[in-house]
């Protein structure tokens, strides 16, 4: 990095913030899921909250992200509200999508949740469709695409990367590399040291980052957004991370290494940096309580209002195909 | 000073199909092009649609890419969700074999997983045919595959002037168009389309007025049905001709009312014959007229094998005269 940036007090309490809603609203998704109240496959971003929260307290609501199936911390940091988020989970009509995307297809315009996709690989070319539509019009919009490290062994990974740097598209690639693709652990799959390093390939900056440093990750996310907002082109940002569920929530972690979940876990990112706020004087317990209390709050009603809403109709089968309904 | 020169009277497809990007371009500044060699300084397209587009336009606006399909239609598609027009040429049909995953789960989809929150008005031009010795992987008509997609419209022109119509709404239309241009037919000219006179997609065009059996086809197809009900008419026997312009969503409507009349149909397209096409429409046909048909419908698509090599059998491979006339007796008893 050329130079050091060091978030505001207000955006390291802003980055907590973000973390602590995507940390409880996990602990929710996993409580009521297992309570059989809501049916959905869920990907549970567990200890990669600080990512996506210290990544977009450098975006605004006028830039774009593309994720992936576990996206959920992605899409709550952007700022896709939590009642709606919850309500497109549990597949009714007041969702984001009517219900009719689910927890890997939420779209939310409005905060800059322009695609999310089930498919590993996928948002890096439509990311770059994005940023292109930007730099056309000449506007100032960064978009950020986000994948995990299995999706850099796609040729879409490269075909993106490739693409992007000829023709300095601003775009941020963030691989969240949470160290496991699926079941299968990194360098069983990966021939290369670090996924950053591939970013030589494509003449673009390439970063590997603690993605669990809030610090680190802000630095580092700040200096790509710039650079892609100045036109200067795209970064690929590489946050090591791990995720404390496992692929899917219920799979039983099996294929990891002995203790490596637990050792992940007892360095918990969300109360690391709480601590941290707290001990270097940024905040106070109270203040992070308060937020910690206003998040519960909009949790409840989050729940409630998913758990009480309508089914969409039947007749959504036959809206949204085409822009007219065919018969 | 010189008089302003006269329009043609005849265009081949390459010249509609310019003359439609270029008006397009001129309305509206959110259309852009992407595709391999596209640009002038790469010859304007392998056959030369493009060709003065981007010295016209800008390379801005008309991007040569890398030679990547995926990383293509991901660039288009992400622009048209937020508002431009793009028209993204795949070179060949073939080649969409490498982005299907843009195009069907993603391109096809978003307007319906978004919950109409987003939509994708992009257009993917792609050309093809068998005729020109390309062998098996350059010469596949595949518009089953995406006709079977829901969320995207399939549209195969079988004229310069309905390329340039279709090509006109398919740009301004609301969702994504696959576009397939048939390859070597691309110099025949015909009559020069009307200016700016877009044809409505989702509408089929009766070509030819018949009484006695009604032929339905698309593409490059559609003149050889053309020709052998011009040899038919001399035995006393009156074909009709229905164009389909745009295969999904299909205009069954004109189909039926076409075959409630004549009570016999055959489908023809160059697509291999076994479920393809003509099998949607030979099932619609029945569902709606079981009972009233004099005949079975009849399909004439190609062999089902890879598109051949050798001379020899490249032409037997596609719908033969012989056999588009075979499947009309067959259904004239």
């Amino acid at each position: 990095m050329s130079r050091q940036h060091t978030p505001s007090r207000a955006a390291m309490v802003d980055m907590y913030r973000r973390m602590a809603l995507i940390k409880q609203n996990d602990e929710r998704f996993r409580a009521v899921i297992k309570a059989g109240r809501i049916v959905a496959p869920y990907y549970s971003p567990r200890g990669q909250e600080v990512i996506p929260s210290a990544v977009s307290v450098n975006l605004t609501n006028e830039d774009y992200i593309c994720t992936i199936y576990r996206g959920v911390h992605d899409m709550l940091a952007k700022g896709v509200p939590v009642k709606l988020l919850w309500a497109e989970i549990a597949g009714k009509v007041t969702g984001t999508c009517k219900g009719k995307g689910g927890p890997m297809h939420v779209t939310h315009p409005t905060s800059g949740v322009m695609v999310t996709t089930g498919v590993v690989g996928s948002s890096m070319p439509i990311a770059n469709g994005l940023a292109l539509a930007s730099q056309v019009r000449g506007e100032k919009r960064v978009t950020v695409a986000y994948f995990g490290d299995g999706a850099a062994n796609i040729g879409a990974f490269h075909e993106s990367l490739n693409m992007a740097a000829v023709w300095k598209l601003p775009v941020v690639f963030v691989c969240q590399n949470n160290q496991y693709g699926e079941h299968t652990r990194y360098e069983v799959t990966t021939a290369a040291g670090q996924i950053a390093d591939r970013a030589a390939s494509y003449q673009m900056p390439g970063v590997r980052v603690d993605g669990n440093d809030p610090l680190a990750m802000y630095a580092a996310a700040k200096e790509a957004i710039d650079r892609a907002r100045a036109g200067s082109g795209p970064t690929l940002i590489e946050a090591m991370t791990f995720r404390f569920f496992g692929h899917v929530f219920g799979d039983m972690d099996e294929y990891m290494r002995e203790g490596e979940k637990a050792a992940a876990m007892a360095r918990d990112p969300v109360p690391a940096w709480r601590s941290w706020l707290i001990q270097q004087g940024h905040a106070t317990e109270s203040d992070l309580a308060q937020i910690e209390s206003a998040i519960a709050r909009e949790l409840d009603e989050a729940v409630d209002f998913a758990l009480s809403s309508a089914d969409p109709e039947v007749a959504e089968l036959k809206r949204d195909v085409f822009a007219t309904e065919v018969p | 000073m010189s008089a302003r020169k006269p329009e043609p009277s005849k265009l081949n497809t390459i010249q509609a199909v310019n003359l439609a990007l270029d008006e397009a371009m001129g309305l509206d500044p959110s259309v852009i092009l992407l595709g391999e060699d596209i640009g002038d300084e790469e010859d304007g397209g392998v056959v030369g649609v493009t060709r003065g587009l981007s010295s016209k336009y800008g390379k801005n606006r008309v991007r040569t890419t890398p030679i990547s399909e995926q990383a293509i239609i991901g660039a288009a598609l992400g622009a048209a969700i937020v508002g431009m027009r793009p028209v993204a040429e795949i070179m060949l049909m073939n080649f969409t074999a490498v982005a299907m995953d843009m195009i069907v789960n993603h391109a096809a989809k978003l307007r319906f997983m978004s919950g109409g929150q987003t939509h994708a008005p992009l257009t993917i031009r792609t050309m093809t045919g068998a005729g020109l010795g390309t062998g098996g992987q350059h010469a596949d008509y595949l518009e089953a595959w995406f006709a079977h997609t829901a969320g995207i419209k399939v549209v195969a022109p079988s004229s310069p002037a309905d390329a340039y119509g279709l090509m006109l709404s398919c740009i301004f239309d609301d969702d994504p168009c696959l576009f397939i241009e048939n390859m070597p037919s691309y110099w025949t000219s015909g009559p020069a389309p009307e200016r700016g006179k877009r044809i409505p997609l989702g509408k089929a065009h009766v070509l030819r007025p018949g009484k006695d059996v009604t032929l339905v086809s698309y593409s490059r197809t559609v003149s050889d049905c053309g020709a052998v009900a011009d040899k038919l008419a001399g035995e006393g026997i009156d074909a009709e001709i229905i164009d389909l312009r745009t295969i999904a969503p299909l205009d069954a409507e004109t189909i039926i009312a076409s075959v409630s009349r004549t009570r016999r149909a055959v489908v023809v397209h160059e697509a291999v014959k076994p479920f393809g096409v003509g099998a949607e429409i030979a099932s619609r046909i029945n569902e709606a007229l079981f009972g009233q048909l004099a005949a079975p419908v009849q399909r004439v698509g190609a062999y089902h094998c890879a598109v051949p090599f050798s001379k020899r059998l490249e032409t037997e491979y596609v719908p033969t005269h012989a056999r588009i006339e075979a499947a009309i007796r067959a259904t004239l008893g």
